[in-house]
């Protein structure tokens, strides 16, 4: 099955559509509207089982590549760019597998109108799912690419092999090339699922860093983001809107608006407001004038004043992640209580959401920085009621979103605005108060840890409960959108629902990765919100992994125990103790200097989701009594990430996932009153900021040549938080189980008698 | 009516209302896309340009401001094909992460080197303080100035700040074989992962980074 | 041991004063004083250690250290807390302050808590020797006995950190102490401060905080030549880093709109709903009261908002709307007289200050509610634009960018003449151009 690209504007300069000639097969799966992926998308149905990755919804060879006659290949994914550099990564694979030079290869990325649907690009499943599909359909190409020359040369299939310069050459001396290749077979076939692999010992360009696609653009002033899109004719819009989400304006002055310079329109829907402008500034200045009102609360009051401990007077529902209910009341004589919370936090993308949305020919043609284009085409078409295959969305760069960020509510609505004004390409901004405002949080939430001793100082039971809402809430149908609520009529929300496991949501890896005892982990899932809120950089896992990671080292130290060697002594998993090696030997912990009452050292560790890629940290820091203020000196992390497609991606990634998750440890809190959200600017949404990074961050990259992919783009989130709350143990004695450790909380907590 | 405003040394007359905010006035009509809308508040440094040398927020800096003086964007740094030492700096340390903040970051660092050229570790950071970057990228773009500050004929030794706290590190990774497999093939191919240490297989480091300083 | 002076950065213009002041008390009180030149040493003590101090003392001189300010004072940028060796730059050399950790060699240690006492009160440190009036004795003459004991102790239980202070570096003859016995003798009222029965006691507690040791009347009263607080007229406004402290009582322009809930909240976080923020040196100060028990910041929001209300004087001033909102009248007359300002603050202040934009959504003040554009002089307003203002606590409140590079001085002026003919009723400040100079000037120290 197979259907024509819908009617959409031609980006040419920007390759979106590469030259003609292209056949491009998207096999239309019938949706699931099941969980894949892990992380709440409705996703595409599974077909082959048996097959790998994103084979499964997708099998035919098609979908995934073409190879011109010149020899070029273009490559399909689903998978987008995030500022995860997977682009990079995804090319990598695919030249190792197809055995090609990168630069002679386009990777076509996450396009409703040209790519197979892959979900989600969430939940650290981008090279698990994505990158697995290219490689195995990269080898299936390989190998039949191979199979055709030995047959061209009349040699038994052993005689030929690829060069890595996209030919394929036989012993004789004798070469072809992939194009004439290519054009003599079909790639109208479905994939197998063990097609012969490159060796790791010979790779190319798998496993090297190899510098990212995307980055001289963006140093140089280059058209990176959807942000800087500009289409002949194209108009600006901002909303109009209240303070936050659960805020409406009393009376906008929509007439104000309307009359200002250059305003080309207003769209008004209920309490859907947009002003259309010529200009950016026009828009702005219409949107103020309009914006000039009071506001009012429609929804019930905040909880204001109380932290993410409201969600235990919160009536929740029971969820067995482990164990049968009593199982860890038997245990050691020596028994620990300890809790702990993390506030909601916002995803805080320097660029708030933004997209362009064109109206044509009765199709609608989105460009969007969401992280689920396949969703945004079936939901936004419900939305400005258009049937799914008139609407198309091109995933464009924006700023990293860590998450859901405004970025599908921004499509969403700029599709709504864009039907008012049909022929002109509208350009939606969310301004940076909109966006505070607005987007779905990072959860709040809270844990309950009890553990107990055996005489030996071994973990003897074991009890983790985790109380949260929804983690995931992302449109798979209209009423998922923001927009939706504000027409007349209004939708209702659908009902929040917790991912289940393996994967979870709140319960990410509430679930310890090591071997204790007597376990129990329940989950106690909150269905009705607090704030709005939806998935953010490694869900429930970030405090999950931080409460077992602080409560080993309380444990460690009733134990009498070194911290590492308490953590080895309950681990089976070589390859996590791999990286708790590798990243304490680094980081010299048997050297390490001891609390002096200032400075001190910890250590965390997770394996994302117990399925992605296992991350080791430990860290040295120095704590100001006097001031409250926590210096992180140096870091040291290792990370097994199964084979590496690009080690310098995932030293990327886990610099930052480090660097973003001492932000949220030290810093960070959405406040709210019973009105409002009252963090809107940077002012009121503190983050690291120069002064206050680590000294160095250092990030060893362990070889696993050959293993499957492991997601590696969350896996620091939790282990970075958890090492510094116990290196800050470690200095002071201070345990610290609340987030964020703030100076002033740091100095209020070690009290004026602390004798450092 | 127009103003006056002159663009990486090109004079424009320039249409916008004279309150414009300079960032919409170097987007939306000269068509620049490296100052970027962050917060429009002057809190981020996402939209940092120069006017008269200075690192400045052009979101909150009207058109009237900029009128009759110099204003340099980071497309009057250098193009992809002639990078300026800075941005050659942080391509060379892969200083980019979305890559959101970046033209701001160059800016604001540039307009320290024009004054500083050897800036040391605290002044850096105090002056990079204005501008937010959210993926963590801090310490490449830490890095790549540091790299692009480096006295000409330098090495690592003398030019970088000592790391906080012991140097454990840095003498394994160098240590450790850079190329166990056979050379690349490929042009753009650099280092490959294979090597061994302590008994655990590590991804040796490439010599782009033995050669940046302590964040190995 | 070094010489002992111990500057307040919020005190520049009274040391600037100081010369004068120094001169005349020579003139007019050295003969009569001699006697109290002449200060004998006090014997010094083995470091008592910390065991020494009751835990519940401790706490308690931790609140009233962060009242009196002591760390904002005796920490250089970048040192270790209280070890002193922070510069103060004065049109006559510069200042350091003294190491005040228990550090035997170069700090306190060795002082006994009569020698801590005699200094804080009467401006003479253990060995005899006249401090500079830098440090506010002339109000932390009012802490009483047992307030002392808990300051004592909580200073005697910090981390001692070896740190010798620098010299001072003052021109003759300032740099000769028995000077300052003379200036005491004029303006150092020793002594406590007197319940009033018939008032509250959180009226009480505030009272003898504000007078004693928060010294608020060092940077918000009015200073003589003498570079000593006018005590006719307490209050009444005065000046810290070249940043006016406004009027404390009733000629505040603000002083009908601050309750006592709101001045709490200013306080204790550097920002009031309604109120502009904390900035300058009114920073630090609100920081420190983060840290002071509640109790201890609303009796000096009572104190303050009874001062504010007329309770120690001052003429209210006379504009009878100077709290409404800017009328729109005002605003069209604003940008007629001043186009190029209003061009200005339309591109690069509206996003904030202007109607409809977020702030307003977030209860923050309409800038016709900033005390600081209806003041007799421009000086804070050119510092904010100038400078910006960073949230004191915690990084996190409100922020706003400095434009000291993006603005030309006559662009700054525009500005500046713009939003006092917009937000205030006031007369247009005179020729600001000076002003912009001197602000400048501070800035980039």
């Amino acid at each position: 099955m197979s259907r024509p690209i819908p009617a959409g504007p031609v980006l040419t300069r920007r390759g979106l559509l590469a030259a003609g000639g292209l056949l491009v097969t998207v096999a239309l799966a019938p949706r699931a509207f099941a969980d894949a992926g892990g992380e709440g998308g409705a996703g595409p149905a599974v077909l082959r089982p048996e097959l790998p990755g994103s084979l499964k919804s997708t099998p035919g060879l098609a979908a995934w590549i073409h190879i011109d006659a010149a020899g070029r290949a273009t490559v399909f994914s689903g998978k987008a760019e995030l500022g995860q550099g997977i682009r990079g990564a995804l090319l990598q694979v695919v030249a190792e597998a197809l055995d090609m030079p990168p630069p002679a290869i386009t990777l076509v990325s996450a396009d409703t109108g040209r790519v197979p649907d892959e979900g989600l690009t969430a939940g650290s499943h981008s090279m698990q799912d994505g990158g697995t599909a290219l490689l195995i359909a990269g080898a299936n190409v390989r190998m039949l690419l191979m199979r055709e020359a030995a047959r061209q040369l009349a040699l038994p299939e052993a005689g030929v092999e690829t060069t890595g310069r996209g030919v394929v050459a036989a012993k004789d001396g004798r070469v072809l090339g992939y194009g004439p290749l290519a054009a003599a077979l079909s790639l109208e076939v479905e994939a197998v699922a063990n097609p012969p692999l490159r060796a790791p010992a010979s790779y190319r360009s798998m496993g090297r860093d190899i510098p990212r696609p995307d980055i001289p653009a963006k140093l140089t002033g280059g058209e990176a983001f959807v942000q800087d899109l500009r289409l002949p004719g194209m108009l600006h819009a901002r909303l109009v809107r209240g303070p936050s989400y659960g805020t409406s304006l009393t009376a906008p002055d929509m007439a104000a608006a309307r009359a200002a310079p250059g305003v080309a329109g207003v769209v008004e829907r209920g309490g859907f407001r947009a002003v259309v402008a010529d200009t950016e500034w026009q828009a702005i200045t219409a949107m103020r004038l309009a914006q000039r009102s009071a506001s009012r609360r429609d929804l019930g009051p905040l909880p204001a004043g109380q932290g993410p401990d409201v969600l235990r007077a919160m009536p929740s529902r029971r969820i067995n992640v482990e164990g049968l209910p009593g199982a860890s009341s038997r245990g050691g004589p020596r028994r620990l209580v300890s809790n702990y919370s993390r506030p909601w936090l916002s995803h805080g993308s320097i660029g708030p959401s933004c997209a362009v949305a064109l109206l044509k020919d009765g199709a609608l043609t989105l460009w969007s920085h969401s992280q689920g284009v396949f969703d945004m085409q079936r939901a936004t078409a419900e939305l400005v009621g258009l049937p799914p295959e008139r609407v198309r969305v091109i995933h464009t760069p924006s700023a990293g979103c860590y998450g859901q960020n405004g970025a599908d509510d921004v499509t969403a609505e700029a599709g709504l605005i864009a039907m008012a004004f049909p022929g002109r390409p509208v350009r939606l901004q969310w301004m940076r108060e909109q966006e505070f405002g607005w987007e779905p949080c990072g959860c709040g939430m809270t844990t309950r840890l009890e553990a107990s001793l055996d005489a030996a100082g071994h973990i003897a039971s074991w009890k983790h409960e985790v109380w949260s809402n929804a983690h995931n809430n992302r449109a798979t149908d209209a009423s998922g959108y923001l927009a939706a609520h504000e027409l007349d009529p209004a939708l209702a929300w659908p009902e929040q629902k917790p991912i289940p496991m393996p994967e979870g949501d709140g319960d990410r890896n509430a679930n310890p990765l090591y071997a204790f005892a007597n376990m129990e982990v329940r989950y106690r899932f909150v269905p009705e919100p607090v704030l709005r809120a939806s998935a953010l950089r490694s869900l429930g896992g970030h405090l999950n992994v931080f409460s077992i990671e602080s409560m080993l080292d309380e444990l460690a130290a009733l134990a009498g125990t070194d911290p590492l060697a308490f953590r080895l002594a309950h681990m089976d998993d070589p390859r996590a103790r791999d990286v708790m090696i590798a990243a304490t030997d680094r980081f010299g912990w048997a050297r390490r200097p001891r609390g002096n009452g200032r400075r001190g050292c910890g250590m965390g560790f997770a394996r994302y989701k117990n399925l992605g890629a296992y991350c080791a940290v430990a860290m040295e820091v120095e704590v100001t009594p006097e001031t409250g203020a926590v210096s992180v000196l140096r870091v040291e992390a290792a990370v097994d990430a199964g084979q590496p497609a690009s080690p310098d991606g995932i030293r990327n990634q886990v610099e930052g996932g480090i660097v973003q998750s001492l932000s949220w440890a030290l810093r960070e809190a959405v406040t709210f009153d019973s009105e409002k959200r009252t963090s809107f600017d940077w002012g009121s949404y503190p983050i690291l900021r120069f002064a206050d990074v680590p000294g160095s961050v250092s990030v060893h990259v362990l070889a696993r040549p050959g293993q499957p992919f492991l997601g590696a783009g969350e896996t620091a989130q939790g282990p970075a938080s958890a090492a510094l709350a116990n290196a800050i143990a470690d200095a002071t004695g201070l345990r610290l189980r609340h987030m964020p450790f703030t100076p002033a909380r740091v100095k209020s907590a070690l009290g004026p008698l602390y004798p450092g | 009516m127009t103003v006056s405003l002159t663009v990486n040394g090109t004079a424009h007359d320039i249409a916008s209302p004279p309150d414009t905010p300079l960032l919409y006035v170097l987007r939306d009509e000269l068509g620049l896309n490296a100052a970027k809308y962050g917060c429009g508040l002057g809190q981020c440094g996402a939209c940092t340009v120069h006017l008269d040398g200075r690192a400045i927020f052009s979101c909150v800096t009207p058109l009237a401001a900029a009128a009759g003086r110099r204003v340099t964007t980071l497309e009057g740094l250098g193009g992809p094909d002639s990078m300026n030492p800075l941005q050659q700096a942080f391509l060379d340390e892969q200083a980019a992460q979305c890559g959101y903040c970046i033209a701001g970051m160059i800016m604001r660092a540039q307009a320290l080197l024009d004054v500083t050229p050897h800036p040391d570790e605290a002044t850096i950071r105090a002056h990079m303080q204005p501008n937010l970057c959210r993926c963590g990228t801090h310490m490449r773009i830490l890095r790549a100035i540091r790299r692009a500050a480096r006295p000409a004929g330098a090495t690592r030794a003398d030019a970088l700040p000592a790391a906080p706290g012991p140097r454990t590190a840095s003498a394994t990774a160098s240590a450790a074989p850079a190329h166990t497999a056979p050379a690349s093939d490929h042009p753009a191919a650099a280092t490959p992962c294979a090597a061994t240490e302590a008994g655990l297989p590590v991804c040796a480091l490439d010599m782009r980074q033995l050669d940046a300083g302590e964040e190995l | 041991m070094s010489p002992t002076a111990r500057p307040g950065p919020s005190r520049r213009r009274s040391r600037m004063l100081l010369a004068a002041g120094t001169a005349l008390g020579l003139a007019v009180g050295a003969a009569l004083a001699l006697a109290l030149v002449l200060r004998p040493a006090i014997a010094p003590i083995t470091p008592p250690g910390r065991d020494a101090f009751a835990p519940d003392l401790v706490r308690r001189g931790a609140g009233l250290a962060a009242l009196g300010d002591c760390a904002v004072c005796h920490t250089a940028p970048g040192g270790a807390a209280l070890a002193g060796g922070r510069a103060l730059p004065t049109p006559f050399g510069t200042l350091y302050s003294d190491n005040i950790t228990p550090d035997p060699a170069t700090g306190i240690g060795t002082w006994s808590e009569a020698a801590f006492a005699r200094a804080l009160r009467e401006g003479v440190d253990r060995e005899g020797r006249h401090l500079y009036p830098a440090l506010p004795y002339e109000h932390f003459t009012h802490v009483t006995d047992a307030d002392v004991s808990a300051l004592y102790a909580f200073l005697m239980t910090r981390r001692p950190v070896r740190a010798p202070a620098p010299e001072n570096e003052l021109i003759f003859p300032l740099n000769f102490r028995p000077l300052l016995a003379g200036w005491k003798l004029m303006f150092l009222h020793e002594g406590g401060i007197a319940p009033d029965p018939a008032r509250s006691a959180a009226w009480n507690r505030g009272a003898y905080l504000v007078q004693g040791l928060g010294h608020c009347g060092g940077c918000h009263s009015p200073r003589n030549l003498a570079g000593a607080e006018e005590g006719g007229a307490p209050f009444a406004g005065g000046s810290a880093e070249g940043w006016d402290a406004p009027p404390l009582d009733a000629s505040n322009p603000g002083a009908a709109r601050w309750s006592e809930a709101a001045l709490t909240a200013y306080l204790s976080t550097g920002a009031a709903p309604g109120h502009g923020a904390a900035a300058g040196p009114m920073g630090p100060v609100t920081h420190g009261l983060s840290q002071v028990p509640p109790e201890d910041v609303a009796a000096i929001a009572t104190y303050i908002a009874w001062s504010l209300s007329g309770g120690q004087g001052g003429a209210t001033p006379p504009r009878a709307a100077a709290t409404a909102p800017a009328p729109a009248a005002r605003a069209a007359a604003a940008a007629r007289a001043e186009p190029e300002g209003a061009t200005l603050f339309a591109g690069a202040c509206a996003g904030c200050h202007g109607a409809g934009a977020p702030m307003a959504g977030q209860g923050r003040p309409d800038l016709s509610q900033m005390t600081d554009l209806a003041a007799p002089g421009p000086a804070n307003t050119l510092r904010a634009i100038l400078g910006g203002i960073e949230p004191p606590v915690d990084g996190r409140g409100p922020k706003m960018p400095g434009f000291a590079d993006s603005f030309t001085d006559p662009q700054v002026a525009a500005l500046t003449r713009y939003l006092r003919a917009r937000y205030s009723a006031d007369a247009p400040w005179p020729d600001l151009a000076p002003a912009i100079r001197t602000a400048r000037e501070e800035l980039s120290r």
